[in-house]
């Protein structure tokens, strides 16, 4: 089998893969990284989203082989403040969703950084889109929640961008 | 997945010798809809050349005002770009609204224009699908369509083309380029994806080893007034029941220009040129779209489940026109 050397969470490991196999599996399978969750397995509900160079895709349909030197950072690499907000807000029930909640949020908002629009987005041209509540949902609408908290999850995400904006304040109402 | 060997092709011309070499290699992109099919077993593929390294990542402004694309550019990058924002913001509109932004981030240009449909039917292996396997038979028919076509149609298949950055693509005059073995060759979209008729398995007029490389936008002034509007299931993350690219110009409340095509009513992204030609010189008025709404729609023919469309194709291409004439465009 061929060796794909894959670098996540900071740390190259070299991995004996086929390529079929798919990088969700490869963090979970093979280097025993659960907190990446396999939900539907065909890009429709976003439990398995990770970071590949910071970006949020969907670990599912993305082949291990492909992402060959890319930085992936999975929930067991993240710190940040939303984890607090979302137990905060709860932003979860089951939970099973919130890895990829969270790193979903995290890409979303350097997505915002970066002045990506949305389809929500008023008008196209303009810069400095406001993360109203309506422009997070439609962000973060890569992630289902079947336990519906949704509200909880805006609610996090919302405070932490205040929070961004504000010169990155932790969230002390987690504590 | 059924196992299959990988390549990872240093350049274009590389590339494509090397899906010519092997008559069941497939060019993988982002791999949002080939790894899917591939898990499901409808593709089978006993080479995937991954092309995502070949330096087909740019964006360029053409001489004259036109854009070029390269077919690597993801999806999201190419909705989230100046140039497009400010002269074609329904093509970034039409982007922005398709998948989740997990799904843009991964998805490329190219492999956008070669999505297969999502009929529920071509995707289950037990079912009848004439695009799957010629002449089994189409389930959908006398199924669930609520997704199917209404213009275009054949007795052999109903599916839809998914993609919502075609529809723009069709309305915008793009061009598609590709390169084989055999040289390089432009498409124009408006004639790059098939309808059905017998042969539904055969959806574009791209050879199996010609690889997309380019899409190339030509200037276009009434494309900076323009919209894109989708209707659809749930408001966000899911497929098109219908949606319409709308560009328009009026001078003096006449229309000196216009653009409009509709997605999620046909196997190719749906140009409605006939629409065009009733709008051009007309009032720029509520009767007018409506008027052309229905001269584009005359030949529509909906089955039990998706006849509805044809009234929502109506509604909306007259919304959307409203919409830029009043608002302008997205912009």
């Amino acid at each position: 089998m061929p060796a794909v050397l894959l670098r996540v969470n900071g740390t190259t490991h070299e991995l004996d893969l086929e390529p079929q196999v798919s990088l969700l599996d490869a963090l979970r399978e093979h280097l025993g990284l659960t907190g990446t969750k396999k939900g539907c397995d065909q890009g429709a509900c976003g439990a398995c989203t990770v970071l590949a160079d910071g970006v949020r895709v969907n670990a599912c349909l993305a082949l291990a082989v492909q992402y060959e030197g890319r930085e992936i950072t999975t929930i067991e690499g993240v710190a940040s403040p939303l984890q607090a907000a979302f137990v905060a807000h709860d932003g979860f029930q089951c939970g099973y969703c919130t890895s990829g909640q969270i790193c979903s949020a995290i890409g979303m908002l350097a997505e915002h950084g970066d002045d990506v629009p949305s389809a929500v987005t008023e008008h196209l041209a303009a810069g400095g889109v406001e993360l109203t509540d309506a422009e997070i949902r439609e962000r973060m609408s890569g992630n289902l929640c079947r336990c519906g908290a949704y509200n909880g999850i805006v609610a996090a995400i919302k405070e932490v961008a205040g929070a961004d904006a504000a010169a990155r304040v932790p969230a002390e109402a987690a504590r | 997945m059924r196992s299959f060997a990988y390549v990872r092709p240093p350049d274009v011309a590389a590339a494509v010798r090397a899906v010519a070499a092997e008559p069941d290699a497939k060019f993988l992109g982002g791999g949002t809809n080939l790894v899917d099919l591939m898990r499901e077993g409808i593709e089978r593929p006993g080479t995937v050349v991954d092309v995502t390294g070949l330096p087909l990542q740019q964006i360029e402004e053409l001489p004259g005002g036109g854009v070029r694309i390269g077919a690597l550019v993801r999806n999201s990058s190419l909705a989230a770009h100046r140039l497009i924002r400010t002269r074609y913001p329904m093509l970034a509109q039409a982007i922005l609204s398709g998948a989740s932004a997990q799904l843009r981030n991964m998805a490329t240009v190219g492999g956008n224009l070669l999505q297969r449909t999502r009929c529920l039917y071509f995707y289950d292996g037990a079912a009848a699908c004439n695009k799957r396997e010629p002449g089994a038979g189409c389930a959908a028919r006398d199924g669930f369509h609520r997704g199917g076509a209404i213009l275009g149609a054949s007795g052999a298949c109903v599916a839809t083309h998914p993609s919502d950055m075609c529809v723009a693509l069709a309305a915008l005059d793009a061009v598609v380029e590709a390169e084989s073995v055999r040289g390089v060759r432009r498409i124009p979209l408006a004639g790059f994806h098939r309808l059905p008729g017998d042969t539904p398995h055969i959806e574009t007029e791209l050879a199996a080893d010609e690889l997309i490389t380019a899409v190339e936008l030509p200037a276009s002034p009434v494309a900076a007034h323009s919209r894109y509007r989708k209707v659809r299931d749930r408001a966000s993350y899911a497929f098109a029941l219908v949606s319409v690219a709308a560009a328009l110009e009026v001078r003096h409340g006449a229309v000196t220009g216009v653009r409009l095509a509709l997605g999620g009513v046909a196997a190719k992204p749906w140009r409605a040129s006939k629409a065009e030609q009733a709008l051009l010189g007309a009032p720029a008025t509520e009767e007018s779209f409506r008027h052309a709404a229905e001269i584009e729609l005359a030949p529509a023919e909906g089955l039990p489940g998706n006849a509805f469309k044809i009234e929502l194709a109506r509604r909306t291409i007259v919304a959307t026109l409203r919409q830029v004439l009043t608002q302008g465009g997205a912009a």
